[in-house]
């Protein structure tokens, strides 16, 4: 069952859950932290309506610089405006921003220690038709791996604007990655949210955990699905939304490990370095757990609609309760 | 900005030669860094510190202070002993460069000297950071800010693409109060420049991306005072001064030759320059008279 005090949608079950894009939650938050700073500055490499940055960019036009087509001088001015006290968000597709720009981000970025936020769009296979070229499935790798970085993958478009107001007001550099597809809303208004903690969204109606699933991103709505046909079949599930993969809420997950004994994790990415592995690194350390990998198995993203994408990649539901089912057997 | 006076340019030339001999003494010292670019650029780092920068060393986070980025951080030797002498950090901690603690590290990093307007290196991005700093000053004073954003940047270094992406953007943003400085000295660690890929027309180059362009001697104080105040008096564009130097500049045996980019002098090589540079006997003196 939900856990009831997040307040989550409880709608999510239905077959006609609403769907937004997380891209639309970021262009809200923009505009709202904003309204709310007039030190937030925007910075845009020609995609400044497929980013939703039109918002903040048509509010506040003395604010926003288009830069065209050059994410490495993206990444590298709004490090020059934040040398100023300018808190700068930059956006483009994530293949192009990290992807393209990854050592100016790390150099005049991080290295520099700048409050810059990086919005990395259309990231994962469900860009769908597009093809491999601009799925990004290595961002969250790329960018964890960097000192300073704060790394956040909303599940949803609410989750999305708040992540993006919260991030307004820590001086981390910080990569916040988007999807484009209309994905399920899972979480409300009224949901909690904070920079480095997950969130049990889905618990056992009775009883502890025999297995845990922890998904970021909007991958997270499959995972619940799953856990609902799981319990039916008599596995207790509890399913963690970690959104924020760096700093990892370490406690967290350790929490969970001790209750399931093992865990899947999920998330629309390599399974090389990204949330999964970030998982592993801490459960290695603290208390060494079975898991099942969910993720892209080292190969490139191709055209199709999302959600042929996602069963092709082995990300679907059918695929999570295959990757219980086999994890199970490794509890110890 | 004042006039220089032939007792100020006595003075800076004196002061030039100081930094001088200081990279020498640091780099013999470290064992490893770049010799001819810090050289080269030292009578340029003079004029700014000594002359131009509106900058207050006992208040380095000044926020009304010219910002100065330097994008090739190679030649931070020149940047840290001109820091030194005017007055940032005690000139005995110059022997420190390169070595394990010290806040001067191999190529400038802010976390350690947090007075440094950015961290650099990696050749090509120190423009787009001088042009954000650019747009964020005209975004809070307007186009008439009295702030200098100064970039200097190597000739080498305009091989990578990102400054060409950058040299549009300030040149479609008019951004006046940003004066970029290129050290044209002709060499890169492979060969001369034209060799390795040639840049040749730069000032051309330069213009049609519409910018004011000025080229100069970048070893003639009156030249190099001379363009910064041109450049400040252009409203509509930003300004690029090519600032012509010699590689090595100061030290006959290291003048021109390329292969002195990225290597230390060693202790004998290093005695000789100093008793060049400390005689006064050799071409710095005569030049400029």
């Amino acid at each position: 069952m939900l856990n009831q005090s997040l307040k989550l949608n409880t709608k999510l079950f239905n077959d006609d859950v609403e769907q937004i894009p997380i891209r639309q939650g970021f262009g809200e938050g923009l505009l709202q932290a904003g309204i709310e700073d007039n030190n937030i500055v925007a910075l845009c490499a020609d995609l400044v309506g497929s980013t939703k940055m039109d918002l903040f960019a048509d509010k506040f036009p003395e604010r926003y610089v288009e830069i065209g087509v050059a994410e490495q001088n993206l990444a590298s001015v709004a490090s020059g405006m934040a040398a100023m006290g300018k808190i700068p968000f930059i956006s483009s597709y994530a293949m192009f921003s990290p992807g393209r720009n990854w050592e100016q981000i790390r150099t005049t970025i991080c290295y520099n220690d700048r409050p810059v936020k990086i919005a990395g769009s259309h990231a994962g296979v469900s860009v769908g038709p597009d093809g491999g070229t601009h799925q990004a499935i290595e961002d969250l790798a790329i960018t964890r791996v960097i000192p300073n970085m704060v790394v956040i993958s909303p599940c949803d478009s609410i989750e999305a604007k708040k992540a993006t107001i919260a991030c307004a007001k820590i001086k981390e550099p910080t990569y916040l990655r988007l999807a484009r597809e209309k994905t399920p809303i899972i979480t409300t208004d009224d949901t909690p949210f904070e920079i480095g903690k997950a969130q049990i969204v889905f618990i056992p109606e009775s009883g502890l955990a025999d297995i845990g699933i922890i998904a970021t991103g909007a991958l997270l709505h499959k995972a619940i699905l799953a856990a609902k046909i799981l319990e039916k079949d008599g596995v207790k599930i509890k399913v963690m939304n970690l959104s924020t993969i760096k700093p990892l809420d370490d406690e967290a997950i350790v929490s969970l490990a001790k209750e399931a004994k093992a865990l899947v994790t999920l998330e629309e990415h390599q399974v090389s370095g990204g949330m999964g592995s970030a998982v592993a690194e801490c459960l290695a350390l603290y208390y060494p757990t079975p898991i099942e990998f969910l993720g892209v198995q080292n190969k490139f993203g191709q055209s199709g609609t999302s959600e042929e994408l996602i069963k092709h990649y082995g990300m679907d539901v059918p695929d999570i309760i295959k990757a219980v089912e086999k994890v199970l057997k490794r509890r110890v | 900005m004042e006039n220089l006076t032939d007792l100020k340019i006595k003075e800076l030339k004196i002061t030039a030669n100081n930094i001088r001999q200081s990279i020498i003494e640091m780099l013999v010292e470290a064992k490893s860094g770049h010799t001819a670019g810090p050289l080269g650029m030292a009578d340029i780092f003079t004029l700014l510190y000594f002359h131009a920068l509106k900058q207050d060393p006992k208040r380095p986070d000044w926020k009304d202070r010219d910002r100065l980025v330097l994008s090739n951080g190679h030649i931070c030797p020149v940047l840290y002993a001109t820091m030194a002498y005017a007055g940032y950090m005690p000139i005995n901690e110059l022997l420190t460069l390169r070595k394990f603690g010290s806040r001067l590290q191999g190529h400038p990093h802010r976390e350690f000297m947090p007075w440094l307007e950015n961290s650099s290196g990696p050749l090509g991005s120190g423009l787009s950071q001088a042009i954000g700093m650019a747009i964020a000053d005209r975004i809070d004073f307007g186009p008439g800010t009295d702030k200098t954003i100064y970039c200097l940047t190597g000739d080498g270094e305009l091989n990578e693409g990102q400054n060409w992406e950058a040299i549009m953007l300030a040149g479609k943003e008019h951004l006046r109060n940003l004066l970029v400085i290129v050290d044209r000295n002709n060499i890169q660690i492979d060969g001369f420049t034209e060799n390795v890929m040639p840049l040749d027309d730069l000032a051309a180059k330069w213009q049609s991306f519409n910018w004011h362009v000025q080229e100069i001697d970048g070893h003639n104080f009156r030249d190099i005072n001379d363009a910064i105040c041109k450049a400040k008096a252009v409203y509509e564009k930003p300004s690029v001064i090519i600032a012509r130097t010699i590689p090595g500049k100061g030290v006959r045996e290291f003048e021109r030759d390329y292969h002195w980019h990225g290597t230390p002098p060693n202790k004998e090589q290093g005695q000789m320059a100093l008793k060049e540079l400390r005689t006064l006997g050799g071409r710095i003196k005569s030049e400029d008279e």
